[in-house]
């Protein structure tokens, strides 16, 4: 556990598996680190996130229990405390007909509203908290959506796990599910429209319908909100009108399958992703683990390796495993699901490992104490 | 005669500390004593019954020995004096 602090500058890596979540701690120099946990030991924490908006210093982990369900647990102090809560916070009315199974996605908003979070769920919804994660109620735009009934779970089951605020306009938001695709709303989330104009649905007869594709993670930077980038079941695109239409940029990648995606912190046309085999072979090309990154927005990729296994690697990272701290050189790290935690100090050029045995890693997010929220 | 309810060690954190609860109103049903249980410790059927009044997948309720699941679900007749066991199933974390 940690003590209840962190000074300024620190860096915080929270870990969710499918045992419980772990807190791995150094300082800006990200030379050593210090594990604590597991918190909630036995549950499986497929969301995290961190938000010091408002005066706060608050961790979020989304917790499931096989048993018991699903819940948002709070904690203040870096993990030496987490709240219980009495009722379960995050539930669907029972109008719906729908029952929480649990959630995928925690994101603070944006600093217009500075005590709103959303959380997507499975099955897919999106929730809106206002009160700092205390409470949470179902976006009734997405709850009753016409296509709802065509929505088809992927291997995860049918989640939203993708959440993007347009930093400057708070009528627009954009989600992702699998399956279903990209929808975007422009009016505050009354309704939403699927925008997956050229992302291709391989396993469906129709290749580009409007909707039913299985986007994986979606990404943008602020200095750009117009420009997203898609890690797709099979593609990868770039839209630069804000999801209206979607361009192919899998230009060099050993395969353009995969389910992570991370945008660089400080440049908007730099983004990583760590690329699978296949979708019949979820590990990575060749046994060689690589993270590939492109500096310009996707017309060529690199090959990031130094200090990752190039032999018997047989890893697989998903959707939400791999992060970027805020840094001015910003690490990036990542997990796998053989419980490996891999972290580069140098935006990637050189990689080391940072933790070993943890149970199948569900969820990475970096976080630098007093330099942001976890986006 | 009262209904009881036992509960396992996961949820005391939810019952105020007690293992069983009796309940003295008429509960015809293992569905009518979960309702009587959320009047009165609703952090306990939250973690039991789902958001549709649902038995949780991984959750067994007996009556006596006997798993509705394999009776009626939670329409299962609760005869006077029952001993309703909550249980977690054998799957886990």
């Amino acid at each position: 556990m940690t003590d209840g602090k962190l000074s300024q500058g620190s860096t915080m890596l929270l870990v969710g598996t499918t045992k419980g979540a772990f807190l791995l701690t150094s300082d800006a120099s990200r030379n050593d680190w210090t594990l604590s946990g597991p918190h909630f030991p036995g549950e499986s924490v497929y969301a995290v996130a961190y938000d010091e908006r408002n005066g706060r210093q608050r961790t979020l982990a989304a917790t499931r229990s096989f048993h018991w369900g699903s819940t948002i647990r709070l904690s203040d102090d870096f993990g030496k405390s987490w709240t219980g809560p009495e009722r379960q916070n995050i539930r669907f009315p029972e109008s719906s007909g729908l029952s929480l199974v649990q959630v995928w996605q925690i994101l603070p908003g944006t600093a217009q509203d500075p005590d709103v979070l959303w959380a997507g769920v499975e099955p897919s919804c999106l929730f809106e908290s206002r009160d700092a994660g205390e409470s949470w109620t179902p976006v009734d735009g997405l709850l009753t959506h016409e296509h709802r009934p065509k929505w088809q779970p992927g291997g995860g089951g049918l989640c939203l796990h993708t959440i993007v605020p347009h930093p400057r306009d708070r009528q627009r938001m954009l989600i992702a599910m699998s399956t279903g695709g990209v929808y975007r709303t422009d009016d505050g989330g009354q309704s939403w429209r699927a925008s997956n104009q050229g992302v291709r649905a391989e396993f469906l007869p129709d290749k580009y319908p409007e909707f039913g594709q299985c986007v994986h993670k979606v990404v943008s930077h602020p200095a750009k909100p117009d420009r997203l980038f898609l890690q797709n079941h099979w593609g990868l695109y770039r839209s630069d009108d804000w999801g209206a239409t979607w361009q192919d940029v899998a230009n060099g990648v050993p395969s353009d399958f995969g389910f992570c995606m991370q945008m660089h912190p400080h440049e908007p046309d730099t983004v990583y992703i760590v690329p699978m085999q296949s979708d019949q072979f979820r590990c990575a090309p060749d046994a060689k683990l690589r993270v590939y990154r492109t500096r310009d927005a996707g017309a060529s990729w690199e090959a990031l390796a130094s200090g990752l296994p190039q032999k018997q690697a047989y890893e697989t990272v998903i959707r939400d495993a791999l992060t970027a701290d805020t840094h001015e050189i910003p690490g990036v790290y990542f997990g796998t699901r053989s419980g490996k935690v891999f972290g580069s100090r140098d935006a990637g050029d050189n990689w080391t490992e940072i933790a070993d045995s943890l149970p199948p890693i569900c969820c990475v997010k970096a976080a630098v104490v007093g330099g942001g929220s976890t986006q | 005669m009262a209904i009881s309810i036992v509960l396992p060690r996961a949820l005391y954190q939810y019952s105020r500390g007690s293992n069983v609860v009796s309940l003295a109103e008429p509960c015809p049903t293992v569905g009518a004593a979960l309702a009587s249980l959320a009047e009165r410790l609703p952090a306990v059927t939250d973690r039991v019954l789902t958001e549709q009044g649902e038995l949780r997948p991984h959750v067994n309720v007996f009556v006596g020995t006997e798993s509705v699941r394999f009776l009626d679900g939670l329409a299962t007749e609760l005869p006077d004096g029952a001993t309703l066991t909550i249980v977690p199933a054998v799957s886990g974390g």
